[in-house]
């Protein structure tokens, strides 16, 4: 068994440590690059959203170079989401590829289904074995969402902020060559001490944005035009409202309560939308309200195009944004999206924050 | 003076007006509902809708607006989940909200939540949350929805044993119908699938079920197969199927294929619906294995009726040549 899954930001990095300890064979995509959206567009039926497609890309990509197990976490609506195993399955078949799929999908399915997947996954029958090494995984999870983060403070307050991205890129084709828990921790350690490293500005106050929106355009920085190293560069600190920990503590950690910070999201947005509506729609909002309250200059909602619930979010952000006086910037990514006019409209909507601010300072 | 509540011409009217309407009346309360959809409602719809919402979704910001001075209460249900363990578009269960955030001066909302995931017993909560609206006792409210609702299953067992809604306005007004399936006029059958507020509404549809009537065809809708027919063939899915609409669209469509009822299927959909995205799909193929002709008429508030008429002469011309050529069409049909 080979295994493979679609990228999905940093999650491989700890994915292939993680599952590598556990005795699998795993080869991850390449990573996501014009030539994957290329491939999944070309075979993806044209109506579906983004991440399929870009999924679609990554498999064909990784089967090319031996995969033959997909391991994919599942879900139950109502997002689109939910269907994708099947999807993928008849592209896959259909391009003549014989494959296997290890879904997981949520306890609400069957919980036998669901272990026998577990225990497929971690080559165990025995329930210890798997609790020891999810913990790992928690631990790896932890630490690439920290580099990630740190990465992303560093270059807002760097002198030369494009040395942040040397020492992320030199990390990122590093790890294709580690193999196994231990490697990938020292590995990660001597990447957080190099970018501790990094040069910063005195006396300097960048602008804060929040990253809101539909989790998979959040936390992929290929989809997302690698807009935490745009804005990173023009001196602004991003924060990301979802990240793969926080989805981890949220469904996985603290099943079946769900864990603070999203519950905390949820009494944000209250007073905006009461009930869910699938997908992170009522997250997105809270987020929003969150930034506003904690002293963000602003926030970017991202979405692939169509996408259900952040539709439904978008439609009431412009009332939050009223509310609080807080510039709520939608961001709409699909496989046509031109880089030039992205950049365009990040620029315009940093200056714009610039303004408010010094406008707010000088009265 | 009585109460009156409005009931804006889209999305869930097409499937349970009948039902509404009969509770309205049960609690003293009149109904208004909003006219057809026409182009004043369409334009104002988009003016007001968030741009990437759905045609659908536009539409009804327009019935909404159109009712909005006229009724002291308009009725927008959160429809969450209709069926245990499944639910509805994300943006069905996000409509009262987008509604309220997108359009101003509303008279009061009565967004009561239907959600019947975990059990049908908050059927019960959703009556009487409703009655607290006009200030009538739970028990009273719970007694005129259950009446509400036998009358709704009558009409249900109706529509599937032997009569088909065509025309929505007629079903209400003067309940014309025409007769259901019949399997010795096969050749002449098409199945027009979609959501029912695509499926019902004439003016998003362009009058797509006239213009096959006209031609000779007779239309059947996913809506007029049996549930439990639709779920047991829904259940040959490798992936339960979460969403309600999607049981009858998918399950509605895979019961006519197997058994050849039909001889073609139009998918009516409006741009950018998730679902559809990927009912489409599993429809799609289905029809291919089984050598039934498939054809998708993408609908927004662009799309032109010369280019639909087109497209549907098209796939006629089609089906003619297939009942002509007989070396196309199944030998036991």
């Amino acid at each position: 068994m080979k295994l493979t899954f679609p990228h999905m930001g940093n999650v491989y990095i700890a994915a292939k440590a993680f599952l590598e300890e556990l005795g699998q064979k795993v080869i991850p995509p390449p990573r996501t690059s014009n030539k994957t959206l290329e491939i999944g567009t070309k075979y993806s039926q044209e109506t579906i959203c983004l991440p399929l497609k870009v999924m679609i890309g990554n498999f064909v990509e990784s089967i090319e170079k031996g995969a033959d197990t997909i391991l994919l976490t599942g879900s139950c609506g109502p997002c689109r989401y939910g269907f994708y195993s099947v999807l993928e399955k008849h592209i896959l078949a259909d391009l003549g590829y014989d494959v296997d799929f290890i879904v997981l999908d949520p306890i609400g399915e069957g919980l036998d289904k669901l272990k026998k997947n577990v225990y497929k996954l971690f080559n165990s029958r025995n329930m210890k074995d798997v609790i020891e090494a999810a913990k790992l995984g928690w631990k790896l999870i932890k630490k690439a969402d920290y580099i990630t983060a740190l990465s992303n403070r560093k270059r807002a307050y760097a002198v030369n902020s494009y040395e942040v991205d040397m020492i992320m890129d030199n990390y990122l084709k590093e790890v294709e060559n580690t193999f196994g828990a231990q490697e990938m921790m020292e590995l990660m350690d001597s990447a957080i001490e190099k970018l501790n490293k990094v040069k910063i500005k005195d006396n300097f106050t960048p602008i804060k944005i929040g990253l809101i929106g539909e989790i998979y355009t959040v936390i992929e920085p290929f989809v997302n035009l690698e807009i935490e190293r745009k804005l990173g560069h023009m001196g602004v600190l991003v924060e990301k409202s979802l990240t793969p920990s926080i989805w981890v503590e949220h469904h996985i950690k603290s099943f079946p309560f769900g864990s603070k910070t999203e519950r905390l999201k949820y009494e944000l947005a209250k007073p905006y939308l009461k009930t869910a509506v699938g997908g992170h729609g009522r997250e997105t909002v809270g987020s929003a309200v969150y930034y506003a309250k904690n002293g963000f200059d602003g926030a970017i909602q991202l979405l692939p195009l169509n996408c259900m619930p952040e539709i439904v979010a978008k439609s009431i952000l412009p009332n939050v944004s009223k509310d609080y006086e807080f510039p709520i910037m939608t961001l709409i990514i699909d496989e046509m999206t031109g880089e030039a006019g992205y950049m365009t409209r990040l620029e315009a909507f940093i200056d714009l924050l610039k303004r408010k601010r010094r406008k707010v300072v000088n009265g | 003076m009585r109460l009156k509540v409005g009931i804006p011409r889209g999305m869930f009217y097409f499937d349970y007006y009948f039902l509404w309407k009969k509770f309205f009346n049960n609690l003293d309360v009149d109904v208004v509902v909003s006219p057809k959809t026409n182009k004043a409602i369409l334009n104002k719809g988009t003016e007001l809708c968030v741009d990437e919402a759905c045609l659908p979704i536009k539409i009804y910001h327009g019935h909404v607006d159109y009712l909005k001075d006229k009724v002291g209460y308009i009725f927008i249900p959160k429809m969450t989940s209709i069926y245990k363990k499944e639910y509805c578009c994300p943006k069905h269960l996000g409509l009262p909200d987008m509604i309220k955030h997108s359009l101003k001066d509303l008279p009061p909302i009565i967004d009561t939540q239907v959600n019947l995931r975990k059990s049908d017993a908050n059927l019960k909560k959703f009556a009487m949350d409703v009655g607290k609206h006009f200030g009538i006792s739970s028990r009273k409210a719970v007694k005129a929805f259950n009446e509400a609702y036998k009358e709704y299953e009558a009409y249900i067992e109706m529509l599937t044993s032997k009569v088909i809604p065509i025309d929505v306005n007629k079903r209400y007004n003067d309940m014309a119908f025409i007769t259901n399936i019949k399997k010795e006029r096969y050749g002449r059958k098409i199945l027009v699938l979609g959501h029912s507020y695509n499926v019902y509404d004439h003016y998003i549809n362009m009058d797509l079920i006239k213009k096959l009537n006209n031609r000779g065809y007779d239309v059947i809708t996913a809506e007029l197969i049996d549930e439990n027919r639709a779920r047991e063939y829904a259940s040959k899915l490798p992936k339960r199927m979460f969403w309600t609409h999607g049981q009858r669209i998918v399950g509605g469509a895979y019961y006519l294929i197997e058994e050849k009822i039909i001889s073609g299927i139009m998918y009516i959909s409006a741009f950018g619906c998730g679902l559809d995205s990927v009912l489409m799909d599993l429809v799609e193929r289905k029809a291919k294995e089984n050598n039934i002709p498939y054809t998708l008429l993408t609908i927004d508030e662009q799309t032109g009726e010369a280019g639909i008429n087109t497209r549907i002469e098209a796939f006629i011309d089609m089906l003619e040549w297939r009942n002509r050529d007989e070396a196309d069409i199944s030998t036991h049909g």
